[in-house]
């Protein structure tokens, strides 16, 4: 788990670069996602409970359906996302890979960098395969410019990632563990499901338009992709 | 240490009954509002405290990542529950204020909300502070206080956005353009009075957290020689 392959010290003074070890690692954790598949499979199967619970509180194929189906489809991919995250750190606690990372030269903000990408891929596939799902369970058609739903997912999957994977590594360092993130992830992302939500809507129901959100979601990604680099050498050598 | 804290104690005891007396009697009854305007003078101040002590929880939070001292991170600890006290206060008296004003207890209109937003981030900070021990929750714990300082003023402007793009709901106003001249005195005596009694609290917090970190740090000695003379 620990072992990767991929790096390859030209000599013992010089420490890995930051690509190799971003590569290595999502090598990593791409292949053992691929031969477990134990987040795709808990998420997809999550976010179809939510769908069906959901349709139990409203009419979810009446025309007003569209105007809180925004918040529905956030909602679903949000604590499903928070599986994923979950994950992310727990895998690297078994034989104190970790650790062996820490004490390693390697760049720490290479290992975060690959473990958020890693997220985003993962929790795009979910959205991938929920979006047609949602689609027609809900009998959605989009009344405002459907060709900004790709840039709204990438902008709102990424801030929820970002922030996500930072605070997953944290968690998993208290008592609680998994049960901490939501319960510091949800306060912070706030603002950024707004945007997403809001955005989201915007385009279903074609009233307003969703371009002032998604300057909000870029400037949030923008911050937060920044703090979440200066510090995160900070969380991952707490003593 | 022990003289000056007593008479900053009683010094914000008496600051506090003189401004409550001058918020309750000195100042005259709200034209518009009557007696109910008066919580203005607790609500008010209680913001101010609040906000204060969450701009010192992220000063403390950023020295304490630079310099890794205890003290630093028992003054971060501190604050961020006193802001949170505070906060409190803001959205309960709120509500009370709101209910024979506007009629209805709760808006969700973008300084209520944002408020309310303040105060579930501060409140994940504590639970994190709870959750996570020693110097190890005191990295992690200023790292989310980072986090949670950058993001006030991303919610205030989301929130914002949000509702100017809808209907405002039936609102009469929010505080006065002028204010009468007992009605300034009697807030400007209760600001500082509760700022005084906010810093006193915060101290005495601190000195309670210190008193923790030494107890935590005795514990860990012991543990150690008794470690030692095995």
């Amino acid at each position: 788990m620990s072992a990767q392959p991929a790096v390859k010290p030209a000599s013992p003074s010089v420490s890995p670069g930051f690509v190799a070890v971003l590569r290595a690692t999502i090598a990593k954790d791409l292949r053992m996602e691929w031969r477990s598949k134990d987040a795709i499979n808990s998420m997809l199967f999550f976010s179809l409970l939510v769908v069906v619970i959901f349709s139990f509180s409203f009419d979810p194929t009446a025309e007003t359906s569209r105007e809180i189906a925004g918040g529905l489809i956030w909602v679903s991919f949000l604590f499903a996302a928070v599986v994923a995250l979950n994950q992310t750190w727990a895998r690297e606690l078994r034989n104190q890979a970790l650790d062996a990372f820490r004490v390693s030269p390697a760049p720490p903000n290479s290992l975060f960098a690959a473990k958020a990408l890693g997220n985003m891929i993962f929790v795009t596939i979910l959205e991938c395969l929920m979006a047609p799902l949602f689609t027609m369970f809900y009998n959605l058609r989009a009344l405002g410019n459907w060709k900004l739903l790709p840039a709204i997912t990438l902008l709102g999957t990424w801030a929820l990632v970002v922030n996500g994977t930072f605070f997953a590594a944290m968690s998993i360092r208290t008592r609680i563990r998994e049960v901490l993130l939501p319960l510091i992830l949800f306060p912070i992302s706030l603002p950024a499901l707004l945007g997403m939500v809001s955005a989201t809507t915007a385009v279903l129901t074609g009233e307003n338009s969703p371009i002032i959100w998604l300057k909000l979601l870029a400037v949030y990604d923008v911050v937060f992709t920044t703090v979440c680099l200066s510090l995160f050498g900070v969380i991952i050598n707490a003593e | 240490m022990k003289p000056a804290f007593l008479f900053a104690i009683f010094a914000s005891l008496a600051l506090l009954a003189f401004s409550t007396y001058q918020g309750l009697y000195v100042a005259p009854r709200d034209v518009n509002q009557g007696d109910v305007f008066r919580i203005f003078y607790y609500h008010v101040p209680s913001a101010w405290v609040g906000g204060l002590c969450f701009f010192f929880n992220f000063c403390a939070s950023l020295w304490y990542l630079f310099r890794k001292q205890p003290a630093v991170d028992a003054f971060a600890l501190a604050s961020a529950e006193v802001g949170v006290v505070f906060c409190t206060i803001v959205l309960i008296t709120g509500p009370l204020w709101a209910r024979p004003i506007w009629g209805i207890w709760w808006t969700w209109d973008p300084r209520l909300t944002s408020t309310f937003v303040l105060w579930l981030i501060y409140c994940s900070y504590l639970i994190l502070r709870k959750f996570a021990s020693g110097g190890q929750g005191a990295v992690l714990g200023a790292a989310l206080a980072i986090f949670g300082f950058v993001d006030v003023p991303i919610v205030y402007f989301s929130i914002r956005i949000f509702r100017t793009q809808h209907p405002q709901p039936v609102f009469a106003g929010g505080e006065n353009s002028g204010m009468e001249v007992h009605m300034l005195h009697a807030f400007l005596w209760n600001l500082l009075a509760f700022t005084i009694l906010g810093l006193v609290i915060l101290w005495a917090r601190y000195i309670v957290q210190r008193l923790d970190q030494s107890v935590e740090d005795a514990h860990k000695a012991s543990a150690l020689a008794a470690g030692g003379a095995q």
